[in-house]
């Protein structure tokens, strides 16, 4: 029995390392959000929108992060716009229309519902129904043959009688 | 009928590949500017050259102009700045430049070591002007007519092949706009 506690160990030391770097990578991605934190806000309710408008807007720079996760240069900027318009007072929509003036609709993770983006909100959609077509086509087209396949008449059957026999027999 | 059925995946197959074919020529790193026929935004601010005079738009050249973003910190800069010194040698066209997200210091070193190709640089540290002018990194070089409107906007390091294609011609077309009838 003693024996079988090292082995078990060394079965499950890739697992622990592994778990043991996750933590780590956790652990080190807290000064990231730190950062993001480090402007000062008045009430709980500015610090929230704060936190949201920087998730919605995504970083000009990076293209595939928001504000929250970028450190780069113009994303550090935007942030600093973000926090001076809501400690100004200014409403979401009128932050949101600041960054749209400037950077167009890239910067909206989201993008508005427009005549420009009508396709790629409703393009997913459209390929769906046009797959569920063809599926129900193939499916419509497919049971009558299972049918005719599964139903034999009296001489097939007999047929097919003799045939297994057949098989049995010569064992 | 069902003939022409058969065909339907090769028209398929036809429409995607001609859509990715497209895309391998897509930079998705050139935004398109919402600024484009838009005046300039209003500013204030010091020049690289003069740090205790405030410069604003009334400054700018009153015949089209380029404007360019660039720092001492970034690399392409450094390798559009020979085609922009010949372009100021040769008055081919006024060339002011933003020293965005700078050090003026450094700029001042900069400009000392490489040649200044700009009639002057308007120091933008904060990155607020930029912003305003949705820049997001440099370089990038706009196009502004005489009325300071922005008429063309480059991404990205301009070399030769730029300046002759795209450059020089979209500069011609802004100011054939604004020649005198």
């Amino acid at each position: 029995m003693s024996r079988v506690m090292p082995d078990t160990a060394r079965q499950y030391a890739p697992f622990l390392l592994l778990l043991t770097l996750i933590v780590a990578l956790m652990l080190s991605a807290t000064p990231v959000r730190a950062a993001v934190d480090a402007f000062e806000f008045d009430t709980q309710e500015q610090q929230e929108r704060f936190r949201h408008l920087s998730n919605e807007f995504r970083c000009p720079m990076c293209q595939n992060t928001n504000l929250t996760g970028s450190s780069g240069g113009v994303a550090e900027d935007l942030r600093r716009e973000i926090h001076m318009m809501i400690m100004e007072g200014q409403t979401d929509e009128q932050i949101t229309r600041f960054m749209l003036d400037r950077y167009g609709d890239f910067i909206l993770y989201r993008p508005r519902l427009t005549a420009e983006t009508i396709l790629l909100w409703f393009g997913p959609l459209l390929f769906l129904l046009a797959g569920g077509w063809v599926v129900m086509g193939i499916i419509r087209r497919a049971r009558p043959v299972e049918r005719v396949a599964a139903e034999l008449d009296t001489t097939e059957q007999e047929r097919l009688r003799k045939l297994l026999e057949k098989v049995d027999e010569p064992r | 009928m069902s003939r022409l059925k058969l065909f339907v995946p090769v028209g398929v197959f036809l429409v995607l590949a001609l859509l990715l074919w497209r895309g391998l020529y897509l930079d998705p790193r050139t935004l398109p500017s919402v600024l484009i026929d838009k005046p300039l935004p209003e500013f204030e601010l010091p020049t690289v050259e003069m740090a205790d005079v405030t410069t604003s738009k009334d400054d700018l050249p009153d015949e089209p102009f380029l404007l360019n973003i660039w720092g001492s910190y970034c690399l392409p800069c450094l390798q559009e700045n020979p085609i922009f010194m010949e372009a100021a040698e040769q008055d081919l066209v006024p060339i002011v430049g933003i020293n965005y997200k700078d050090k003026p210091h450094l700029a001042q070193m900069w400009l000392e070591d490489n040649g200044s190709p700009f009639d002057y640089s308007i120091v933008d540290e904060d990155g607020r002007l930029g912003i305003n002018l949705g820049v997001y990194g440099a370089p990038e070089t706009f196009i502004v007519d005489g009325n300071g409107v922005i008429r063309y906007k480059h991404i990205g390091v301009i070399d030769y092949r730029i300046w002759e294609n795209e450059i020089m011609p979209a500069l011609a077309a802004v100011r054939a706009e604004m020649a005198p009838l």
